[in-house]
C-alpha cells in the first residue's frame, strides 16, 4: 500500500495545469481530492509518473447560480455541494447525493470535478448529472469545450476528457417551475458504494402531468447509465402508481449489473425497478411542493 | 463493597490507559523507532496453489535502497522454512516450491525505507505453474481430491482430524424415540478479526547475540517458548515486548511467518528489522475464524421437553490448522454446544480439513469455538419451538437448566458453576416488553409487515483452564501476578496477561485496591515484557480476570498474611490478634488500634521485625479449578423492507451476568463492543472465495465493518450470579456479546420471514439473501 515515486506539481492557473499535463501526455494526472487517485495509487493500480495538484488554483471552488445555469467549480468539496442552500432549496438531488457519497472524511476532501471526471461507475454523482441534463466545461491546450453529461461517460474509468484536458465546471440547467429532483442510494454501509443508486428529475404541469423526466443510475454498468426509455416514457403521461411502476420496469431494463458481494444480478436488477419507482415518487412529491 | 476514594471493586473508575491512548499517545509496535532500523516487506502469492518454478530476485535487488532478498530456500538451509503452529501442526514460513493460498507470503523483501521495500515487492519476478486449488471442504473429501499436505509423508487425504465426543448410540436412540425431530444446515462463514491496528514486530540483536521482539502480541511469554523452541536460541537470549495493542481479538496470538522473516532479517543483516502488515495482508494471510458447516439434529417431546442433540460439523482449516486451541480440545469448547439446557443425551462430531485458503480457526471475540456452539443452539432452539408452535420465550423457560441444579454437569463434560438463566431472560422480556411486541407482531403480520422478535440465551465458557485438562503445546493454561509494594505504600504489580484494550491496567489496578486498602491511583500494572512480567500464557478467550485476576487476589492476600506479622509487631500484639477490617490491620475489637497497608509497607523496609525478610511482594500463579460460565439473555427486534431485504434492528436488549462486576463501565464498554462485534458479522462481514481460491474481501471496501450508523443503539442490563470458585466471584466478560448476539439477530430476521416458511438463513444477513428468500416464496 505503498505508491511508487512521483513527479509532483503545483500549477497556481488552469493554463499552467492544462500546460503541464500537456507537456507529459499521458504520464501525467490531475490530483484533485485524491480520494480515487491517491488510493488506486497506493494499490497501484494507478501509477503516474507526474502529479498535477489543482487543489491551489484559485476561483476554482464555488457553487453559484445565474439565470441559466447551477455553476460549480471543479475543486468544489462534495462536503461543501451538500451544504450549499441553493443547492438544497431547488438541486436536492444534489444535496441527496453529496449527503450519500462514502463517509464524511472522503467528502470533505473529495471534489465534484473528480467525483465527475473519475469515470467510476459507483460514483453517485454522475447519475445525478445526467438526470438534471448537465454540462460539463473543458479546458485544454487549444481552448475550452463544453460536453453534456450524457454521452460523457465512454467505459469504466474512461470518459470523453483527454489526457491533455482538465474539467473546470459543472454546470446544471436551471430548473423551471414544477421541477423536483431526488437522489436514493442503496448501500450495504456508510462508506459503501452504492448497490443500486437512482437520480431522478421530473417537472409537472399544474394538473399534475408529467412534462418530462430524466433518470440516471449508479453502479448497475460499467458507467453510470441515463435510463433513456423510461425518462422518454413518462413525458407527457400523468402521475399514477401504474405509470411510475411502468418507468421502474423500463429503468430496470436499461441495467447492466455484475454480479459481487452486493448480490447476484436478478436481485440488482430489481432493486433498480424498486429505487427507480420510490425515487421517482420523492421527485414528484417535491415537484408538487413537497419534501 | 468497596468505598469509592480506594476505587475497589464496583466502582467505575475512569480508565488509567485512556489518558493516552485518547491523546495518542499510546506506544504501539509501529511507533518503536530505532536508529539503522530496516523495513521489511513481502511478496504474496497471486495463486491459491501453484508450483513456484523460479524466482528472479535480480531487479528487486537493482532497486535503490533494497538490501536483501530472503526466500524459503534461504530459509531452508537455517531449518527455519517450516514452522510448528499452536496446534502442533506445520506451516510455511516461506514456501520453497509451492504455494498454498492466495496472499501466501512468497518473498521476504528488506530495504532501508518502507517505500523502497514496497518498490522491491513491486519489481519481483517469480514464475508460478499454477494447479487446480482445493477450496470447497466437502469437495476436500472426495477420494479423488487432490493431496494439498504432500510435505507430509504417507498422507493420502486431506482429512486432518476427527474429533467427537458423547454417547453416539444412546443420543440416535433418543433422537429415534423423539415425538419431534428437525435437522438444520447452518454455516458459519469464514471472517476475520480485522483489528485496527494490524500485525507486525520490530526485531533487534544486541552486540551480546540478544533478541529483542516488539510484537503485537496477545501472549508474549509463549511466544517466547516458541520462538526459542524454532530457533533454537536459548530462551534467556530472548526478550518479547509487547506494548500498546491496538486490538486482538484472538488474531495475535499465533506467530505468524513476517515475524519470523524480520528477525532472520534482522539475525542476517544486523540492523534492526521492522516489519508491519498492511491491510491487505492482514485480511488475506492473517489467521481467519469460524468457518464451521454445521448440521444438527435437536429433538422434543410433543409437549416441548429437549430430548438429544446430535451435530455432525465440517471444519476449513485453510491448509494447515493454525488455530490457537487449547490441545487437548481440536474444536475448542464447542461441546458447550448443549447450551443453557439440561439434555441428557449428545452426540458431538467434528472434521477438520485441508483446503486451499490461509490457515487459522482462531476465536475471533470468542472461547475457542463457542460462537459457534451458541449459535448453532440457539438456532435450534428457535427453530424448534417454531415447530411446535411455542412462543420461542416459553420454550426457553420451560426447557432451562433451573438456578438450583448448579454446579451443573452437562451431558458433554462440563461442569457449568453457576446461572439463573430464568432470571436473565425475564428480565430482558421486561424491559423490552415482550408480550407488547408480539402483539405488535401479530397486527403488523395482518397488513403484510415484516417484523421479527429474535432470542439468545446463550452461556458461555471461559477462563482457560484448570492444568489438568488446558494446555498450549505443553504448557499450562494458569496465570501470574507480582506484586510489590514500595516502602511508600505505592504499588507496582505485574501479569502475564496482556490488556489490547480491556483495561487491565484499572481492572487489576481495582482488585488489588480492595485487597489491599491502597487507592488505586497507588497502583501501578505492567504486562508484555517477558523480561520483567512474571511467566502466563496471555490475553484471549475472556481468561484475565478469572485467571490472573484470581492471581492478582491470592498474590495480595499472601502480602497481607505477611502485613499482619509486621502490624503485629507494631502494635506491639500477637499477629493472632491482627484481623483485616476495612481494609485495615486491626487489633481484634479494637476499632481504633489499626495499621494501613502503607504504615506496614514502610515498616517493612524500615522497621520489620528481627528474623523476617524485609519487603513487601507476592507472587502467584492461579490454576483455577474450573472454567467460569458467563452466561445472558438478548432480544432483538427488527423490520424488514420486503421489497429490498433491507434490515433494520429497532431495538437490542443485552442482560448480561458475568458474576460479580469490578469496573461497571469497562463491563458495559466489553458489553458495547462485544455486541458490535456480534452485529458486524451477523449483517456483513465475511470473506469468501471464488473458485479458484481469489479471496473477495482483500480490503474495507469489500470487508465490511460496521460504523455507528449502522450499529444498532445498544440497551444493557445485568444480573450478577457470582462465580462459587473465583475467589472474588467473577467471571470473564470480554466475549459473551461478541458470542451471545448473532442468533438474536437471526432468529429475529427468521421470526420475521416466518410467513415465507424460512428456517433458517446464513449471516451476514445481507439484503440479497432476504430478499431471495423473499421471492423464491412469491415471485416479483
Ligand atoms: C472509502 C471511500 C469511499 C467512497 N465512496 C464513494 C461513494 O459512495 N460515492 C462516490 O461518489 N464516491 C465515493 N468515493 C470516491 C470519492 O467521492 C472521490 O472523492 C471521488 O471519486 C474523486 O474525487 P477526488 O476529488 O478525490 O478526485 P481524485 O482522486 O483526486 O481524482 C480522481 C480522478 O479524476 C481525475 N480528475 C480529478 N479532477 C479532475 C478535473 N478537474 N478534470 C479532469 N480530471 C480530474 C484525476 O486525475 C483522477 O484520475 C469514495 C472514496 C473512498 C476513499
Amino acid at each position: 500500500m505503498y505508491p511508487p515515486n512521483f513527479e509532483y506539481y503545483v500549477p497556481s492557473t488552469v493554463e499552467e495545469a492544462v500546460g503541464l499535463l500537456d507537456q507529459h501526455q499521458g504520464d501525467a494526472k490531475i490530483l484533485a481530492g485524491g480520494q480515487s487517485l491517491i488510493a488506486m495509487m497506493k494499490l497501484r493500480l494507478a501509477q503516474p509518473a507526474i502529479l498535477v495538484d489543482i487543489n491551489r488554483i484559485p476561483n476554482l471552488a464555488y457553487v453559484r447560480e445565474d439565470d441559466k445555469f447551477l455553476r460549480i467549480g471543479a475543486t468544489t468539496r462534495t462536503a461543501e455541494l451538500s451544504r450549499s442552500t441553493i443547492v438544497q432549496a431547488r438541486y436536492p438531488i444534489l444535496s441527496d447525493a453529496g449527503r450519500e457519497i462514502a463517509d464524511p472524511i472522503v467528502r470533505n476532501r473529495g471534489t465534484v470535478g473528480g467525483n465527475v471526471s473519475h469515470g467510476d461507475p459507483g460514483n453517485d454523482l454522475p447519475a445525478c448529472l445526467l438526470a438534471m441534463g448537465a454540462e460539463f466545461e473543458i479546458h485544454g491546450p487549444k481552448g475550452i469545450r463544453t460536453l453534456p453529461a450524457r454521452g460523457f461517460y465512454q467505459d469504466t474509468f474512461v470518459t470523453s476528457v483527454a489526457t491533455n484536458e482538465m474539467m473546470t465546471e459543472i454546470r446544471v440547467p436551471r430548473p423551471g417551475a414544477g421541477t423536483g429532483s431526488a437522489y436514493s442510494k442503496m448501500e450495504r454501509k456508510v462508506g459503501d458504494f452504492a448497490t443500486v443508486g437512482v437520480g431522478a428529475r421530473v417537472v409537472v404541469d399544474s394538473s399534475g402531468k408529467i412534462l418530462n423526466a430524466g433518470i440516471g443510475l449508479t453502479n448497475v454498468g460499467p458507467t453510470a447509465i441515463y435510463a433513456t426509455a423510461a425518462s422518454d416514457f413518462l413525458a407527457g403521461k400523468t402521475d399514477s402508481d401504474a405509470v411510475l411502476a411502468q418507468a421502474a420496469v423500463l429503468a430496470r431494463d436499461a441495467s447492466a449489473p455484475s454480479p459481487d458481494n452486493r448480490g447476484p444480478v436478478d436481485f440488482k436488477k430489481d432493486m433498480v425497478r424498486i429505487w427507480t419507482r420510490r425515487t421517482l415518487r420523492k421527485a414528484l412529491d417535491r415537484a408538487k411542493g413537497g419534501k | 463493597m468497596a468505598t469509592a476514594p480506594l476505587g475497589g471493586i464496583g466502582v467505575s473508575v475512569p480508565r488509567k490507559e485512556d489518558a493516552r491512548f485518547i491523546r495518542g499517545k499510546g506506544n504501539y509496535v509501529d511507533d518503536v523507532q530505532l536508529p539503522g532500523m530496516l523495513f521489511l516487506d513481502i511478496v504474496r502469492s497471486p495463486y491459491a496453489y501453484a508450483k513456484i518454478l523460479a524466482i528472479h530476485k535480480e531487479k528487486t535487488l537493482a532497486v535503490p535502497g533494497v538490501l536483501a532478498v530472503i526466500t524459503g530456500k534461504d530459509l531452508e538451509a537455517a531449518k527455519l522454512s517450516w514452522m510448528p503452529t499452536l496446534m502442533s501442526d506445520t506451516q510455511m514460513v516461506l514456501p520453497t516450491d509451492t504455494v498454498m493460498f492466495q496472499g501466501q507470503e512468497v518473498v521476504g523483501v528488506v530495504a532501508t525505507d518502507r517505500y523502497a521495500a514496497a518498490d522491491g515487492v513491486a519489481a519481483m519476478e517469480i514464475d508460478y505453474e499454477p494447479m487446480t486449488p482445493v477450496i470447497d471442504p466437502f469437495k476436500a473429501l472426495d477420494p479423488g481430491a487432490p493431496v494439498l499436505r504432500t510435505d507430509k509423508p504417507g498422507r493420502k487425504d486431506n482429512h486432518i482430524w476427527h474429533w467427537e465426543v458423547g454417547d453416539k448410540d444412546g443420543t440416535a436412540q433418543a433422537l429415534k424415540e423423539s415425538d419431534v425431530v428437525i435437522k438444520e444446515k447452518i454455516y458459519i462463514p469464514r471472517i476475520h478479526v480485522s483489528s485496527i491496528e494490524t500485525c507486525g514486530c520490530v526485531a533487534q540483536v544486541d552486540s551480546m547475540g540478544k533478541l529483542t521482539v516488539w510484537l503485537t502480541t496477545q501472549a508474549p511469554h509463549a511466544i517466547r517458548t516458541v520462538f526459542a523452541l524454532v530457533s533454537g536460541l536459548p530462551e534467556n537470549q530472548i526478550r518479547i515486548i509487547s506494548p500498546d495493542i491496538g486490538g486482538g481479538f484472538g488474531g495475535k496470538v499465533p506467530v505468524y511467518p513476517g515475524y519470523v522473516i524480520a528477525v532472520v532479517a534482522a539475525l542476517t543483516t544486523g540492523h534492526p528489522v521492522k516489519f508491519i502488515e498492511d491491510r491487505t495482508g492482514n485480511l488475506t494471510s492473517d489467521s481467519f475464524a469460524r468457518d464451521y458447516h454445521i448440521e444438527a439434529e435437536i429433538g422434543a417431546t410433543k409437549d416441548g421437553r429437549l430430548t438429544a442433540l446430535r451435530v455432525k460439523t465440517l471444519a476449513d482449516h485453510g491448509y494447515t490448522d493454525a488455530a490457537a486451541n487449547p490441545s487437548k480440545f481440536p474444536a475448542g469448547m464447542f461441546h458447550v454446544i448443549t447450551g443453557s439446557y439440561p439434555f441428557k443425551k449428545a452426540f458431538v462430531e467434528v472434521d477438520a480439513v485441508y483446503t486451499n485458503k490461509p490457515p487459522g480457526g482462531i476465536a475471533y471475540r470468542c472461547s475457542f469455538r463457542v460462537t459457534e456452539a451458541v449459535h448453532a443452539i440457539e438456532r435450534l432452539i428457535d427453530i424448534l419451538a417454531h415447530q411446535l408452535k411455542m412462543d420461542p420465550a416459553e420454550f426457553r423457560l420451560k426447557n432451562f437448566i433451573p438456578p438450583e441444579a448448579f454446579p451443573f454437569p452437562s451431558v458433554l463434560g462440563w461442569t457449568y458453576d453457576s446461572g439463573n438463566y430464568a432470571g436473565a431472560l425475564k428480565k430482558a422480556m421486561e424491559i423490552i416488553d415482550y408480550a407488547g411486541l408480539r402483539k405488535e407482531q401479530v397486527e403488523k403480520r395482518k397488513r403484510g409487515e415484516l417484523m421479527g422478535i429474535g432470542i439468545s440465551s446463550f452461556t458461555e465458557i471461559v477462563g482457560a483452564g484448570p492444568s489438568k485438562d488446558f494446555d498450549i503445546l505443553g504448557i499450562k493454561m494458569f496465570d501470574s501476578a507480582e506484586v510489590r509494594i514500595h516502602p511508600t505504600g505505592k504499588v507496582l504489580a505485574r501479569f502475564g496477561t496482556k490488556s489490547q484494550g480491556q483495561g487491565h491496567e484499572t481492572t487489576y489496578a481495582q482488585i488489588l485496591a480492595e485487597e489491599l486498602g491502597i487507592p488505586v491511583e497507588g497502583i501501578s500494572v505492567e504486562e508484555g515484557d517477558t523480561d520483567t512480567a512474571p511467566y502466563g500464557l496471555g490475553t484471549y478467550a475472556s481468561r484475565s480476570t478469572p485467571t490472573a485476576g484470581a492471581a492478582a487476589v491470592i498474590a495480595a492476600r499472601k502480602i497481607r498474611e505477611k502485613g499482619a506479622k509486621i502490624a503485629a509487631h507494631l502494635l506491639e500484639v500477637s499477629p493472632d490478634d491482627i484481623e483485616w477490617v476495612d481494609h485495615k490491620f486491626q487489633v481484634k475489637g479494637v476499632p481504633g488500634k489499626s495499621k494501613t497497608m502503607a504504615d506496614v509497607a514502610f515498616a517493612a523496609y524500615t522497621n520489620h521485625p528481627q528474623g523476617m525478610e524485609a519487603g513487601l511482594e507476592a507472587v502467584d500463579y492461579y490454576d483455577p479449578p474450573n472454567m467460569t460460565y458467563p452466561f445472558g439473555s438478548y432480544i432483538a427486534v427488527v423490520d424488514i423492507d420486503k421489497e429490498t431485504g433491507q434490515i433494520k434492528t429497532r431495538r437490542f436488549v443485552a442482560v448480561d451476568d458475568c458474576g460479580t462486576i469490578i469496573n461497571p463501565m469497562i463491563v458495559d464498554g466489553q458489553i458495547h463492543g462485544g455486541l458490535t462485534m456480534g452485529f458486524a458479522p451477523s449483517m456483513l462481514e465475511e470473506i469468501q472465495y471464488d473458485a479458484d481460491g481469489n479471496n473477495k474481501a482483500t480490503s474495507f471496501l469489500e470487508y465490511l465493518l460496521p460504523t455507528a450508523v449502522e450499529t444498532p443503539h445498544w440497551e444493557t442490563a445485568k444480573t450478577t450470579t457470582p462465580s462459587p470458585h473465583h475467589p472474588i466471584g467473577a467471571k470473564g466478560v470480554g466475549e459473551s456479546a461478541t458470542v451471545g448476539a448473532p442468533p438474536a439477530f437471526v432468529n429475529a430476521v427468521v421470526d420475521a420471514l416466518e410467513p415465507y416458511g424460512v428456517t433458517n438463513i446464513d449471516i451476514p444477513l445481507s439484503s440479497y439473501k432476504i430478499w431471495q428468500a423473499i421471492h423464491s416464496k412469491d415471485p416479483p
